[in-house]
């Protein structure tokens, strides 16, 4: 029953919040529904309920740690939005760009549709039947489409409409996917039983029709590559997460693209249990060393820090598919990289809105001082750089040392190297704008606001920084039995 | 007419529909073939069903053909009379070209038919399917116009549900419906989008999206 309530509460709370009529109402209901959500999560995660409907609803470790990682930038972002609705709640204003006037979407709708988001990403989750996660997929795209909406203005529809295209026509494609490898287990032949439990694919892997299976594969990490952003399909990514929200930016990095990540880790699954994992690694390294590649092109010389964070989210997603590609003790590197970025890349975007928020401009050019003028954020922002490019002590750090590791010991030495490199160059590409901006003088017309930095913008990103750097420094044996199972079964063993 | 030749008779205007959607130059036009190419293809589980008629298939084309045939070409058409709309279809590629295209991307269907080895039962309506992705694709990327897309993505969804319809049918009939009413959503939400594009830029061509690029 657990696994059946968290899907549907998140459905039901976006119903109620189109019936709070007052501002505060909605945000509350937003902040409970989000802690109560968290609540189920942990119980689900460490409680094991038991599967519903023929398998239909299961939860394994590996959409357990995504569940978690999802229900935890969830609250984070919910607290967030309080303090940025009330502020941005209201009449029309100024587009500090273009000078232009534009108006928000009703508060009403955005909380609802984040509710939907929520509610869709939980499916993609708990689900084992590979039809209803792709159902899941297409319908965290529809509800967020209106979050990157939120400011209507030119730009933002660009990004929302290049985001619904490019991901609706790219998830279709997964859904070819999906419909080959259903018929991989029984070849096409018109007697044969095909089904999408992710069971029963595992069972037939043996007997599958290699072929089908192959196409199948590539028409999957297509479709749900564009999704997770891994490039050459990464272009609707930085213009969704520079123009949308800070606290929609941070679901988006850390919370979606691991649920098109994990669309992916269950073709990958099926593929190792048919013995095909020799097709599926250079697929992932190819990739994922492409991704890193564009995000390192992209990154350096970079003025806008928003999308700066995006490119960055590039990389990393590239990092997760080299990782699976690897195999081995690597991917146990990628589950940690998973939970230890989703935490770090949410924190580093909401910093972002606090900056954009006092200083009006998207540029690291004219973000000048954010230390002074914003101490725990420009702090936080150095710290959140620091870790986001895995300097130690921070979980990345040891994520992407263990992946290194796991590509030295295969005697992949080429690849450690273009790996090393690119993470070097990235460290100096983004080093160059985050550093310029933290220090300094501030610039004299910031506004932060009427009360300042407060609990509300501050503290979320505090929370996800401490996570990220608890991930580095101690993992309680509860969290690492969890990354290890998750690894146990995206490596297929 | 036996199963079979009654499959390869579906395949006919399914395959034609492509064709004609590559070369017309006037949205009602799209509207209503895409309605008539869906209409085909919703009730193409019925022939691919083996046995008696079960509920599941029956409900499946019933919504199928209400949504693809009546509800989808409803919207469509409101959302068109609710934007301005100067010049008809512009492509990026000319519709000679476009046509060429489209029938090379029915040649690389039946191509890859061959390839994966489709037994002869459904050999032409796997290529069939696959030639009306190739041509939403197709449509997504020539046309300049945000409604074209929103009509090639329909199309290569009716070429999606074909596809089921070949290679995996009798899937729980709730994920189908699932997937169906996920396609609704899409075109009602991408109707919704360019009523606001045609409010922000007083017409619906994308190449006005120019403000944002590295």
């Amino acid at each position: 029953m657990l696994l059946a309530i968290l899907v549907i509460l998140p459905f039901v709370l976006g119903g109620a919040a189109f019936l709070c009529r007052t501002g505060p109402a909605g945000r509350g209901l937003l902040v409970a529904g989000a802690g109560a959500h968290l609540i189920l999560s942990v119980a689900a995660v460490f409680g094991r309920p038991e599967a519903l409907f023929g398998g239909i609803l299961l939860l394994d470790a590996l959409g357990g740690l995504f569940l978690l990682l999802t229900s935890i930038l969830f609250a984070a972002a919910a607290v967030y939005a309080v303090g940025y609705l009330a502020k941005e709640h209201g009449d029309e204003r100024r587009d500090f760009q273009e000078g232009a006037f534009f108006s928000n979407a009703p508060q009403t709708v955005f909380i609802a549709c984040l509710f939907f988001f929520l509610g869709s990403m939980t499916l993609v989750t708990a689900t084992h039947h590979l039809g209803l996660l792709w159902a899941a997929i297409e319908a965290t795209t529809l509800a967020s489409a209106p979050l990157i909406y939120f400011h209507r203005h030119h730009r933002s529809l660009e990004a929302a409409w290049k985001y619904l295209v490019i991901c609706s026509v790219g998830i279709a494609l997964a859904l070819v996917g999906n419909i080959l490898l259903a018929a991989a287990g029984g070849a096409g032949a018109p007697d044969t039983e095909s089904s999408l439990y992710l069971g029963d694919l595992l069972a037939r892997a043996k007997t599958m029709n290699p072929m089908w299976f192959k196409a199948g594969f590539v028409f999957l990490m297509v479709g749900y590559g564009a999704k997770m952003g891994l490039a050459p399909m990464h272009t609707w990514l930085p213009d969704a997460h520079s123009e949308s929200p800070s606290l929609v930016s941070a679901l988006l990095s850390g919370a979606l693209l691991n649920c098109a990540f994990l669309g992916i880790l269950r073709a990958h699954q099926i593929g190792v249990a048919a013995g095909l994992a020799d097709f599926c690694s250079p697929i992932f390294i190819g990739l994922g060393l492409f991704s890193m590649v564009t995000a390192a092109v992209f990154i350096i010389g970079q003025g806008d820090f928003k999308r700066i964070l995006a490119y960055s989210s590039v990389e990393h997603m590239g990092i997760l598919s080299l990782a699976v590609g690897l195999g081995g003790a690597a991917v146990f590197g990628g589950m940690l990289h998973a939970a230890a970025h989703s935490v770090t890349k949410a924190m580093l975007f909401l910093l972002a809105g606090n900056i954009l928020a006092a200083f009006h401009t998207k540029s690291s050019h004219d973000a000048r001082g954010v230390i002074r003028a914003l101490p725990v954020t420009g702090i936080l922002w150095v710290a959140g750089f620091l870790a986001i490019t895995g300097s130690p002590p921070f979980g990345i750090f040891l994520s992407e040392l263990t992946i290194l590791k796991a590509a030295l010991d295969a005697g992949r030495f080429v690849l450690a190297a273009a790996y090393l490199g690119l993470l070097g160059l990235i460290f100096c590409g983004m080093a160059v704008p985050v550093l310029r901006m933290a220090q300094g003088p501030s610039t004299p017309h910031i506004d932060p606001g009427p009360r300042g930095e407060d609990a509300l913008s501050v503290g979320p990103p505090l929370v996800l920084g401490g996570l990220t750097l608890l991930l580095g420094l101690y993992a309680p044996s509860f969290f690492s039995d969890l990354l290890t199972r998750a690894a146990a079964l995206a490596s297929g063993m | 007419m036996d199963m079979i030749s009654l499959a390869h008779a579906a395949v006919v205007p399914v395959i034609l529909a492509n064709l004609a959607l590559l070369a017309s130059s006037r949205l009602v036009t799209c509207i209503r073939l895409v309605a008539l190419q869906g209409a085909v293809i919703s009730v193409t589980p019925l022939i691919f069903e083996s046995g008696p008629l079960t509920v599941h298939t029956a409900v499946l084309c019933a919504v199928a053909l209400g949504l693809k045939g009546v509800v989808f070409p409803l919207l469509l058409h409101r959302t068109l009379r609710r934007v301005v709309v100067r010049h008809e279809i512009e492509p990026y590629l000319g519709y000679p070209l476009s046509i060429l295209l489209g029938i090379l991307g029915l040649l690389a269907s039946l191509w890859l038919a061959g390839r994966l080895g489709v037994p002869a039962g459904s050999y032409r309506s796997f290529a069939a399917a696959f030639a009306a992705i190739l041509t939403g694709l197709l449509l997504i990327v020539t046309r300049k116009k945000a409604f074209t897309q929103v009509m090639g993505y329909l199309t290569a969804e009716n070429g999606i549900f074909l596809l089921t319809a070949v290679l995996a049918p009798g899937g729980p009939l709730f994920i189908e419906l699932a997937i169906l009413l996920d396609v609704f959503v899409a075109v009602f939400v991408m109707g919704i989008a360019i009523h606001h594009i045609n409010r922000q830029f007083d017409c619906i061509d994308t190449d006005r999206f120019c403000s944002l690029k590295d």
